[in-house]
């Protein structure tokens, strides 16, 4: 944590930046997201296994950006969106460094090769617990997922915490408020539940990085993760990627290939 | 007794269970505090052993008891080229106690009275609010997200229960009958309780401090209306989702969509950009910094002056449940503290 506020503070002091994204102490044994501009007030930056929200969300919201460069804070979810979203033009080389904060070092990493490899050198698996958790998910039988989803998506209400919170729901006008045809029902009803929450899930399929915080963000409790970690392993599998890797656009799912080996998208 | 003396007896668990019983014979559906995995919300129970009321709060308020997250208004079903209009049967609304509301959510139903009835009376809204009788609870525990003495209310505070009750230890609670829907809710039920005895609630209520000064903050909102520094870095860290204004007791916003043939009130959130977007594009609120404003000029400046009464009773449901830990109890302090 020292590390990170000495850091913070010399990239603040020497102007390499004009803001840190980073993490503060706030209620309820929660961490916060805080953006600090002077040095002198580095001493706020926290960082522990409470710093769990994927800072990289900020990225594109306009009064952020308008505080200047910024050096984010960034926890291995935060750098797979940097990368994503750099290879969906969303940010360029330059525009920002990334921290990535070790057990008692910081490291800064300033070009997107650096944060692929970063990112190369630690790619993981999901936990036992996680791949559990998704193997009794896809054990269930398409009635029985239908149900479990069925029921899940009764006690959403709606309030697209889940969209707010995701690094890579960054679209100005989403398909929800396109309403000439209105796309997706506005109710929080059944079927608006249903299409909302599977169109953000097939919206992210090959783009998602995995950070968890539509899940985290759900004032319900919905296990949004679930839907997207499906997707994940069903892009991988059939594509042989994973997003948030490069900073190269490749997404699986949008990206129009000449050579294409369906005959149908020629 | 004379009848200007306060109401107030005994219920022990066991003839609170009965009162349950007979609430239900009379057509009543009772909604309370029910543990679903992690989450305590209102939901439809029969016994008190299914009421759960160990968190300081429930995670959704009951306001969809009066104003549900989406409701028909009427249908207008076409045949052949015609339209009828059919119109909600209101009668048909069940009636409804809700038990197990805290004092803060009580308080809160005046608020929303105040919006639905405001111009006109909303007659889907004043036919729920006739139909339910809520029995409160009073808090004995609260936590750091609670400012209910901060806006005039109180752990155990009356206003807006029918009937409410103190959990006085040893399966006994102080019941406080405070209105004539509240007399209502036991009549013929007498012989549950018991005398009060001079017991008294105070001692089993919840300590809940003052945090700022209320007078202070409607001039201090008017004055930093057009400080944008000042709400910029208040709220750079909100995602503009609905999570505040959806488990929020008294937000009331709500837009219309029509669907087949059926017109829908649906909640909806200052947060979200498309509010208030106009149709030729303009939206007067651009950013999430003047949303975040709205939301606070809403409940502390605009709603005192044109309904006279405040649009938040601190029940700290908001602050709790924001994804990035926005706590409404610290950004009025900053208005309240703020030399603009």
């Amino acid at each position: 944590m020292q590390a990170l506020r000495s850091k913070a503070r010399e990239l603040l002091a020497t102007k390499t930046v004009q803001v840190i994204i980073g993490y503060a102490r706030g209620g309820g044994g929660r961490a916060r997201a805080v953006f600090v501009r002077e040095a002198a007030k580095a001493d706020a930056l926290v960082f522990d296994d409470s710093c769990q929200q994927n800072l990289a969300v900020y990225l594109s919201k306009p009064e952020v950006r308008k505080l200047g460069k910024a050096a984010l804070v960034a926890t291995p979810a935060a750098l797979r969106a940097i990368l994503q979203l750099a290879a969906e033009n969303q940010i360029a080389e330059g525009e920002l460094l990334a921290l990535a904060v070790g057990a008692d070092d910081v490291v800064p990493l300033t070009t997107f090769a650096a944060i692929e490899a970063h990112v190369a050198a630690r790619d993981g698996d999901w936990s036992a617990a996680e791949k559990e958790e998704l193997h009794k998910y896809e054990a269930m039988g398409l009635e029985e997922r239908r149900r479990f989803w069925e029921e899940q998506f009764s006690r959403c209400l709606k309030c697209y915490a889940c969209r707010a919170a995701c690094p890579l729901c960054y679209c100005t006008r989403c398909t929800v408020e396109c309403n000439q045809p209105q796309w997706i029902p506005v109710p929080a009803h059944d079927l608006g539940n249903l299409e909302w929450n599977v169109m953000r899930a097939m919206h992210l399929a090959g783009r998602c990085v995995d950070c968890g915080d539509c899940g985290r963000a759900c004032p319900v409790n919905i296990p949004l993760h679930l839907l997207n970690r499906r997707l994940i392993r069903e892009v991988f599998t059939v594509f042989g990627s994973r997003s948030g890797r490069s900073a190269k656009g490749d997404n699986a799912l949008s990206t129009f290939k000449p050579n294409d080996p369906e005959d149908f998208i020629q | 007794m004379n009848s200007m003396e306060k109401d107030t007896r005994l219920i022990g668990r066991e003839a609170l269970a009965k009162l349950f019983a007979q609430w239900l014979g009379e057509g009543r559906r009772i909604l309370a505090p029910r543990r679903n995995g992690d989450k305590v919300d209102f939901a439809e129970v029969e016994t008190p052993g299914e009421v759960s009321l160990d968190p300081v709060q429930t995670g959704q308020s009951p306001k969809g008891a009066l104003f549900p997250r989406v409701e028909e208004l009427f249908s207008f079903p076409s045949r052949d080229g015609r339209v009828e209009l059919r119109e909600r049967d209101l009668a048909a609304l069940k009636p409804t106690v809700v038990f197990g509301l805290r004092p803060c959510d009580a308080a809160a139903l005046a608020a929303l009275a105040a919006i639905f009835n405001w111009d006109s009376a909303d007659a889907l809204f004043s036919a729920r609010l006739a139909a339910l009788t809520t029995v409160g609870v009073a808090c004995n525990r609260c936590d750091e997200y609670c400012f209910c003495t901060s806006l005039g209310g109180g752990p155990g505070a009356t206003t807006g229960s029918d009937i409410l009750l103190t959990d006085m230890g040893g399966g006994e609670y102080l019941a406080e009958v405070i209105s004539e829907k509240g007399r209502q809710a036991i009549q013929g039920a007498g012989t549950l309780f018991q005398p009060a005895l001079g017991k008294d609630k105070e001692s089993r209520l919840a300590r809940v401090e003052k945090a700022f000064d209320l007078d202070k903050v409607k001039p201090a909102l008017e004055a930093l209306f057009d400080d944008e520094a000042f709400w910029v870095e208040q709220s750079l860290r909100c995602l503009g989702c609905g999570a505040c204004a959806y488990v929020c007791p008294t937000c009331a916003c709500f837009d219309i969509q029509d669907e087949n043939g059926r017109r829908l009130r649906c909640w909806d959130s200052c947060g979200f950009g498309l509010f208030t977007l106009h149709t030729s594009g303009h939206n007067p609120r651009p950013l999430q910094s003047q949303r975040w404003r709205q939301r606070l000029m809403h409940k502390f400046a605009y709603m005192p002056e044109r309904q006279s009464v405040l649009g938040c009773v601190g029940c700290g449901r908001c602050s709790r449940a924001c994804p990035v830990d926005m706590n409404i109890l610290e950004h009025l302090r900053a208005v309240a503290e703020a030399k603009p």
